[in-house]
């Protein structure tokens, strides 16, 4: 159980929120651009600190201000699949995907055994010498994940994964990412502002406003809530959150 | 017909400027006649200043990566109070007269200087050595490289440290692994601008270190020095410092514009 209760003073408005996710589930995070989503995964990953509250584990802090707690990015073992996918340039697939296992002091065999089979798994292997910045946008999503998920992690954090892909490849890799991601049993949260992504992938959804939870509930519950608030004002339910 | 005269007046501007800063490096060349060339390299001093000069100036650009990186990296990517004060002590020696750098050095690490005197009681002096035109060079070709690294650190974006650092890599291990080698075409360009500033730095050196063959007698002052005896060796001193310099420009710009393209990519 990911549990997640932080407080942080933001430019334009205080971020407070209290979030509990089981193991396997995946929550769906939507809500207007800068209400504060990625910076709540970036709390969760270390790479922002709250100004107070904590966010655990199954029971083990991850940050507890109470206890002055704050736990390194490097030790907290979670996958990021940035918006941006942030795949290093200068290396190949293959030496992305087996960064994270470097980083650990794998021996080289071992490294190999493993990114074979996540690229195999991605349909990744006939480019694993490709540079990451000469392949597709649909590649370039396959490999942030292998390598997000090639260190096993136990908390999986995605931001808005599908928003650079073109519409038909979204539907593909909808389904992939939700296959993916129900075979792993950690506590996942995706970002997103396309509710097609809500009702594909999330088990649950919450709808983030001006750093608080505006609306909390099954996947089913917060599509209504957007199907009628797209009635009042007119836009394409498919992508509401913008 | 006016567009013609404007298009004319446009390449005689662009005529004269080429010609204004052509002529005399044209003139190096044509005033010197290669066999004297040849025999002004077997001159001492020619020798003596080519090596002090190359020597002085890979030892000075070690040291200001070895300085220079932190710093620039640090102010690429931290805020902290006095970093805009810092920015701009880092810039001065660009904008300083060299004679101004040379004498603020003296009154800093001369024998009568704030450390200097202290060292001097030690036994140790800095002033009138080589390791004087070390220093010299330091001050004034430091800013070129910092500048340089700042911004090729900044170019990097912090996503990709980030996602680094979730994967498992520590602060150091994604500065070395990620962080620098996206950075490294700025770096290197960097490096080369601080490598040329010390083989040309004439002012510092001459007021801090003095003008010894064989110590602190660096290429420039060998010029300086030997055109008032033998123009040859003065002229061969010149035509090797214009063969770098054009040997830098063509590394810069290959440099320059792989690292635009990695920008754009």
């Amino acid at each position: 159980m990911l549990e997640i209760d932080v407080k942080k003073k933001l430019r334009d408005f205080d971020l407070e929120l209290s979030i509990k996710i089981s193991r396997g589930e995946i929550l769906m995070l939507v809500g207007d651009n800068g209400c504060g989503k990625t910076t709540l995964l970036n709390m969760i990953a270390g790479l922002i600190e709250p100004d107070s509250g904590m966010i655990g584990l199954d029971g083990r802090p991850l940050f507890d201000s109470s206890i002055k707690i704050d736990i390194a990015p490097e030790r907290r073992r979670i996958g990021y699949v940035f918006q941006s996918y942030a795949l290093f340039p200068h290396m190949s697939v293959y030496e992305n995907v087996a960064f994270g296992l470097r980083t650990r002091n794998l021996s080289n065999r071992e490294i190999e055994l493993l990114v074979r089979d996540h690229l195999a798994d991605a349909g990744l292997w006939e480019i694993r010498n490709a540079r990451a910045m000469k392949i597709s946008g649909g590649q370039k999503q396959r490999v942030a994940l292998a390598r997000a998920l090639i260190i096993e992690p136990d908390i999986l954090l995605l931001d808005e994964p599908l928003s650079s892909l073109d519409i038909r490849k979204q539907a593909e890799m909808r389904r992939e990412l939700r296959e993916k991601l129900r075979s792993y049993a950690v506590p996942s949260i995706m970002v997103t502002h396309d509710l097609r992504d809500v009702a594909s992938i999330g088990d649950r959804a919450c709808l983030m406003e001006r750093g608080k939870i505006a609306l909390e509930g099954r996947v089913e519950d917060v599509m209504s809530w957007a199907s009628v608030h797209s009635e009042i004002e007119g836009e394409d339910s498919g992508s509401l959150m913008r | 017909m006016r567009e013609i005269a404007l298009k004319a007046a446009i390449a005689l501007v662009i005529c004269l400027t080429m010609a204004f800063i052509a002529l005399p490096i044209a003139s190096l060349f044509l005033k010197n006649s290669p066999d004297a060339v040849l025999r002004s390299m077997n001159d001492p001093a020619v020798k003596d200043a080519l090596r002090l000069s190359l020597t002085t100036s890979t030892l000075t650009t070690l040291i200001v990566i070895l300085m220079g990186t932190p710093v620039a990296y640090v102010n690429a990517r931290f805020s902290y109070f006095g970093k805009e004060m810092e920015d701009s002590l880092i810039d001065l020696p660009v904008i300083m007269p060299p004679a101004v750098a040379g004498i603020a050095l003296l009154m800093a690490f001369g024998r009568m200087g704030i450390v200097g005197q202290h060292l001097n009681a030690l036994g140790f002096s800095i002033a009138f050595t080589t390791l004087a035109v070390i220093f010299a060079q330091v001050f004034v070709s430091s800013p070129f490289y910092i500048r340089q690294a700042r911004t090729s650190f900044e170019d990097v974006d912090l996503s990709f440290e980030n996602a680094a650092r979730t994967l498992g890599a520590s602060r150091i291990y994604a500065f070395f692994h990620v962080t620098l080698p996206m950075a490294m075409n700025g770096l290197i360009s960097g490096v080369i601008m601080a490598f040329a500033r010390s083989l040309g730095e004439f002012g510092a050196t001459i007021m801090f270190a003095g003008n010894f063959q064989g110590r602190t007698q660096t290429m420039p002052l060998a010029i300086y020095t030997t055109m008032q005896g033998d123009l040859d060796v003065a002229l061969c001193l010149a035509l090797i410092l214009v063969a770098i310099s054009f040997l830098i420009i063509a590394l810069v710009k290959n440099l320059t514009r792989r690292m635009y393209k990695n920008v754009r990519n």
